[in-house]
């Protein structure tokens, strides 16, 4: 069993790699863990996050958009309501994905099932912890926004070949609210803390501009919403659902570009003082 | 840096190691556990032996005004099965933390096979298995996937992982709960596993928390079988416990520590011979007279101790003394005349006992 004289063994050689002292490049050992566990898990809350935004989809688009009627669109042009609505919908759909699995996945796994302590004995450090979930939750944000742009094509709601672009527009947002999403629950001690997050999330996916044009705000009511995460997804999935780019494009991107690295050094920080300290 | 102290290794057959490690044991009581004497000769990182593989020095851990480790400098050599025998709270699982690296120090100098566990955690734990005081099997997985997966976490390859895990299950006695779920094993079975899993790296180091805590006895036995055999193909065991049964069994060479801080280190035998008589008698009054009892005992074995339920008479032989006893016109109610163990070792050095 233990290392035998001679021969260098796998196990000496996996020994053999270089090492950073968070790091091992072996994050994908946590995804194909996650991947093994969602095997057993229950389909059932997967495919609940995917419905939600569908269902808002069809009651607000299909049901409330003939009374609306057509509205401005990004670029001032005239688009029908359920057009209007729906890369907001998608934006909260990859939120959604990536939400669940960064916040009430990870604070069961950090403490309840101790999953991380079990992890961080093996040669895993805690930023191949944190890219390795994140990538899960990514990947969950990407099922939901492939699937919710298949029924937004299925609705023929999407009308320029720039829509491609909104499946890996809506990764960049999963990415943003996993990596940050999984840094705030690693704050979290009690269910009661956890709910604050649903307290915080259910009035940004109402008033982020995602049923109605931000400008029926006062201005500093405006300035709120735009410091917020969703709002720059639902404005950059917007103007990809129809092809209109402004320099506005570039800060939405940017927005989330530095929402991911402040996430994974806010999560990794975490899970280094809490695991090892 | 590893490759080099392979090479000492190989040169010695298992047997000889095996004497030598007896030998080193036997004499290792000598060894003074003094912090000035051993600071005034601290420029040299081993010391004591070149074959080190886990090296602490002034080893110190606080909590805020908590100190729970103060202090403790010990070596374990490649292949010795070592052990840190202490009541809870004694700091022996934050020890075992700090040794994986899962803790860091707050002084103190630590080595595990040259490396500092601090600044390479994920080099260090390459090399260890860890066996946790709490079960920490993932639940979310079948038994044989806890193994697998477990092995990615070390970044080996399926090719490897399939054949080892299977030999993992048949060491564990679990190949027919290969497909079961954690939640389905009992405690023992969860523990074995836990061993199984921790040896999937084919550690060269193995920590085990509290091995068999919370056991029924027929667990344990298997559980110390399996360890023994580890421990005969040569893996290094670093072993905490509160049983002295359990040091007993398994280990080569203990340090008993209390409140943080060594009280003494030798083997099991050796410490028995130094702090304690061969034989002890045991003797109840009933709880009222026990304490008023003892004063006629005086003079009877090397020395008395008086506890709660029972008093505990040290002695060469305790036939003898018991006779003694008898001498003098007292009858207590049970006497018992049993080997001394490392509880009376405990005893002797705290005052207390280990199981409380």
């Amino acid at each position: 069993m233990s290392a035998a004289a001679g021969a260098r063994s796998v196990t000496d050689r996996v020994r053999e790699r270089t090492f950073g002292p968070l790091y091992s490049r072996n994050s994908r050992a946590v995804v194909s863990r996650g991947l093994m566990a969602a095997r057993s898990s229950t389909w059932l809350v997967l495919v609940s996050g995917f419905f939600e935004p569908v269902l808002y989809l069809i009651s607000m688009g299909v049901g409330l958009g003939p009374i609306v009627g057509s509205v401005a669109g990004p670029g001032g042009q005239e688009i029908s309501y359920a057009a209007y609505i729906a890369p907001a919908l998608l934006a909260v759909s990859a939120m959604n994905g990536a939400i669940y699995d960064s916040t009430w996945n990870v604070f069961f796994k950090m403490n309840f099932a101790k999953l991380y302590q079990g992890m961080l004995y093996t040669s895993l450090g805690p930023l191949d912890v944190a890219m390795g979930e994140i990538f899960l939750a990514l990947l969950r944000g990407l099922l939901y926004a492939t699937g919710f742009t298949m029924v937004m094509a299925a609705m023929g709601l999407i009308t320029t070949a720039w829509a491609v672009l909104i499946i890996p527009a809506s990764v960049l947002i999963a990415f943003g609210f996993a990596s940050f999403g999984m840094g705030i629950t690693s704050f979290m001690k009690t269910f009661q803390q956890m709910d604050w997050i649903n307290f915080f999330l259910l009035p940004m996916f109402l008033f982020s501009a995602t049923f109605y044009p931000l400008s029926v705000y006062p201005q500093y009511i405006q300035w709120l919403v735009q410091v917020m995460p969703l709002w720059h997804g639902v404005e950059l999935l917007r103007q990809i659902s129809i092809g209109q780019f402004t320099p506005a494009t570039a800060i939405h991107v940017a927005y989330y570009l530095v929402m991911i690295v402040v996430g994974i050094v806010l999560t990794t920080s975490r899970l280094r003082a809490l695991f090892l300290k | 840096m590893l490759g080099k102290r392979n090479g000492s290794e190989t040169l010695l057959p298992e047997n000889a190691w095996r004497l030598f490690h007896a030998f080193q044991g036997s004499t290792s009581v000598l060894k003074v556990h003094n912090e000035a004497i051993r600071s005034a000769s601290t420029s040299a990182r081993f010391p004591m032996n070149s074959s080190a593989v886990i090296s602490a020095e002034n080893l110190t851990k606080t909590y805020g005004d908590l100190v729970a480790v103060n202090a403790i400098s010990f070596e374990v050599t490649a292949g010795e099965s070592f052990g840190l025998l202490g009541p809870n709270g004694a700091g022996k699982s934050t020890t075992m933390k700090m040794i994986g690296g899962v803790t860091q120090r707050t002084s103190g100098r630590l080595s595990i096979l040259g490396l500092d566990p601090e600044s390479n955690g994920p080099e260090v734990r390459a090399h260890l298995g860890v066996v946790p005081q709490q079960d920490n099997l993932d639940e979310e997985l079948k038994v044989r996937d806890n193994l697998l997966v477990y092995g990615r976490y070390f970044g080996l390859p399926m090719s490897y992982l399939r054949p080892k895990a299977d030999e993992l299950l048949a060491f564990a006695q679990l190949t027919d709960k290969a497909t079961s779920r954690v939640d389905a094993l009992s405690g023992g079975m969860k523990r074995r596993l836990t061993i199984a899993r921790s040896l999937i790296n084919e550690p060269r180091i193995l920590l085990l928390d509290e091995p068999t805590t919370g056991l029924d006895p027929q667990a344990r036995h298997t559980l110390w079988d399996r360890l023994f055999r580890l421990k005969e193909q040569g893996v290094t065991l670093i072993l905490t416990t509160h049983y002295m049964d359990e040091a007993e069994q398994l280990c080569d060479r203990l340090i008993v520590v209390d409140k943080g801080r060594i009280m003494a280190e030798g083997t099991p035998a050796s410490l028995i011979r130094q702090y304690s008589t061969r034989e002890v008698l045991e003797l109840r009054f009933g709880s009222e007279r026990n304490s008023s009892i003892a004063s006629h005992l005086e003079g009877i074995g090397e020395r008395l101790e008086v506890l709660p339920d029972r008093v505990l008479v040290y002695s060469y032989d305790g036939e003898e003394s018991l006779e003694q006893v008898s001498a003098r016109g007292l009858r207590p109610l049970t006497s018992l005349v049993r080997r001394s163990t490392l509880e009376d070792v405990f005893l002797r050095l705290t005052g207390r006992s280990l199981v409380d």
